[in-house]
């Protein structure tokens, strides 16, 4: 039996797939502490933070699209977390040994994040409706967003995947993961009309990737244009996974 | 036998002969087949290694930054017999270990592990080893079985021969009963072990295990050892690393001492207690202040000097000069009112050993 490698890999990927979902269904607080924390963002801005910002339409359907591009780059930066945990107990190490593909753990991890985003993006939308939200469009272009948001989390997902074989270490990969991404995700239109900033911070929001995938999601769910956001939001996803692929596997083959 | 036989085929390639004729001219010579298969057939060995070499390490080196973890390593382990590489944290055994399982590239030099070069040819080497490293690699959240059977998958077994052979594993390491359960419930010793069947899942040629027994009692130890010494007699080679001396001497057929990334010897645990010559005398002090006094008064009787160790009130002297001492040593002890609690006249330990060549201990961190 010589299965063509591509196939091989594949298969080392879904094996990889499956024991970091396992994980997740047999420790299902995993899973709930990762809903707590965008369902108090979406608390916060809809009823503390929200009267204050003003929008061209009301503000939960103008948040819950931002706050679901928020929560899927924040879940995509716990694949750097988990890797410098398989490091650091020497699962790496062993998986370095068998004659598996290269990229597979690195391919599993980023694709079960991605999978459990999905599942956040589900929960975050039905936590929407709740209180207020309504798709406007139609469904079908608001699984459209869905997809785009997916794609774009897989893509941070690298980057952090990146980061937390550099650092090898939970606690680090904990922090270094998430401080770069703040800046990123505040100053964006994320919570606020970037044409409410002003200065630096103003030119900042306009051509950060994260407004560019949120302005796209968001008209995706108020059936307003989107414009060339989508396009931009696209290259920015491209370019993140056309350096970081290949870097995370660098890094993943040197690991000393 | 085989250093024979390896010559005669050396040759015989030499001149050209195919290994139909080579297996056709041993056994008219009366060798038994099954002597002669493993070396006709085996792959095609780099120049300089000797037959029955299943890895060869020529002047391998590893620099960290300004740290030289190991120094133009030269060495070779023989097929199916336990090897140890013996030494003190940082010595660079790990790293050795590491290189050979593909993990780390040397900074210069070369190996083969079962004929295959670690640097060229790391994917297929990897179908032919285990590893089992200083933690135990296993996944907490799954259930034993589910760690064997996903290591199985990953070795490409088809789904139901990965099933049978973890089922297989569970029950020689005596884990059937834990089987399923997740093993984060499991004791360091069952970790342990599920983490040596995890590296034997493929029947590999080749067993590493660095520190296999680390942190582990000595009630697991004991356990550890009998499963590498069942593996060796079923053929499986193991190169293990450990600082302790006791664990060579129990497993190692050939031990080679490394010290700050260097060989500074090697042979079997006999031949290196010869090296120390002789015998050791080891007083032990009722009064452990008396050790210095004690040192003093037996130091004619050595051929080196005692070495007094109030802490534990032990005196350790080398010495060649047999029994007929010990009466003389006791009546002047005796004499000057020293009490002893033992004395005992031994061969040289490892311990021993390594404090002669190294000058420092085996436990020492540096």
């Amino acid at each position: 039996m010589a299965p063509n490698p591509m196939n091989r890999t594949l298969t080392d990927i879904l094996i990889m797939v499956k024991r970091n979902l396992l994980r997740y269904r047999r420790m299902p607080q995993l899973i709930v502490f990762s809903f707590i924390q965008p369902v108090m963002f979406v608390l916060l801005f809809a009823y503390v933070f929200g009267g204050a910002i003003h929008t061209d339409t009301k503000y939960i359907n103008y948040l819950i699209p931002g706050i679901i591009v928020q929560t899927v780059i924040f879940g995509a930066m716990m694949t750097g977390v988990g890797l410098a945990d398989d490091l650091s107990k020497g699962m790496i190490d062993r998986f370095r040994s068998l004659p598996m593909a290269r990229s597979a753990v690195l391919a599993g991890r980023t694709i079960s994040e991605t999978i459990r985003n999905f599942f956040v993006i589900i929960v975050m939308t039905l936590v929407g409706y709740a209180i207020g939200f309504r798709i406007e469009h139609g469904f079908f272009k608001y699984f459209l967003a869905i997809l785009l948001t997916l794609l774009f989390g897989f893509a941070f997902s690298w980057v952090s995947a990146t980061i937390g074989l550099a650092v090898k270490n939970v606690e680090i990969a904990q922090t270094a993961g998430f401080i770069w991404v703040f800046p990123l995700v505040f100053a964006s239109s994320i919570f606020v009309p970037t044409n409410t900033l002003s200065g630096p911070v103003k030119w900042f929001a306009e051509h950060n990737p994260i407004s560019y995938t949120t302005n796209t999601v968001r008209a995706l769910s108020l059936g307003t244009p989107v414009g060339d956001n989508v396009w931009y939001s696209l290259i920015w996803a491209a370019a993140l996974l056309i350096v970081f692929v290949p870097l995370a596997v660098y890094r993943y083959r040197k690991i000393s | 036998m085989s250093h024979q036989v390896t010559q005669y085929i050396k040759e015989a390639r030499h001149h050209g002969l195919t290994n139909e004729q080579i297996m056709k001219a041993l056994t008219d010579a009366g060798w038994q087949a099954h002597e002669i298969l493993e070396f006709v057939l085996e792959p095609p060995r780099p120049a300089g290694a000797s037959a029955d070499a299943i890895i060869s390490v020529r002047g391998i080196s590893k620099q960290y930054d300004k740290t030289k973890a190991l120094d133009n390593i030269s060495l070779e382990v023989k097929r199916g017999a336990v090897t140890a590489l013996l030494g003190p944290n940082g010595a660079g055994k790990t790293t050795l270990v590491r290189i050979l399982a593909t993990l780390l590239l040397p900074t210069s030099g070369e190996a083969t592990v079962n004929g295959l070069n670690v640097v060229t040819q790391p994917q297929k080497l990897r179908s032919a080893i285990g590893l089992a490293g200083q933690y135990a690699a296993v996944d907490e959240v799954l259930s034993g079985r589910e760690n064997l059977d996903m290591v199985g998958q990953l070795y490409h077994l088809n789904p139901a021969t990965a099933k049978a052979r973890a089922a297989e594993l569970l029950k020689q390491f005596d884990l059937e009963d834990a089987a399923d359960r997740p093993v984060k419930t499991y004791s360091g010793g069952m970790r342990r072990r599920l983490d040596l069947a995890a590296s034997l899942v493929n029947h590999p040629k080749i067993l590493f295990l660095d520190e296999p027994t680390t942190g582990l009692d000595p009630r697991s130890r004991f356990t550890l050892w009998n499963v590498i010494r069942e593996l060796v007699e079923e053929g499986t080679t193991v190169l293990l690393t450990t600082q302790y001396m006791e664990e060579a001497d129990q497993l190692a057929n050939h031990i080679f001492v490394i010290d700050h990334g260097h060989i500074i010897a090697q042979g079997t645990a006999n031949e290196l207690k010869k090296q120390v010559g002789g015998d050791v005398l080891e007083l032990h002090m009722t009064n452990h202040d008396d050790v210095s006094q004690a040192a003093e008064l037996i130091k004619e009787f050595g051929d080196g000097e005692p070495q007094a160790n109030s802490s534990n009130g032990i005196v350790i002297m080398p010495t060649s000069q047999g029994p007929s001492i010990l009466v003389e040593v006791v009546r002047r002890l005796d004499s000057a009112q020293l009490k002893l609690s033992d004395i005992i006249l031994r061969r040289p330990s490892l311990d021993d050993v390594f404090m002669k060549l190294t000058g420092h201990g085996t436990q020492s961190n540096e």
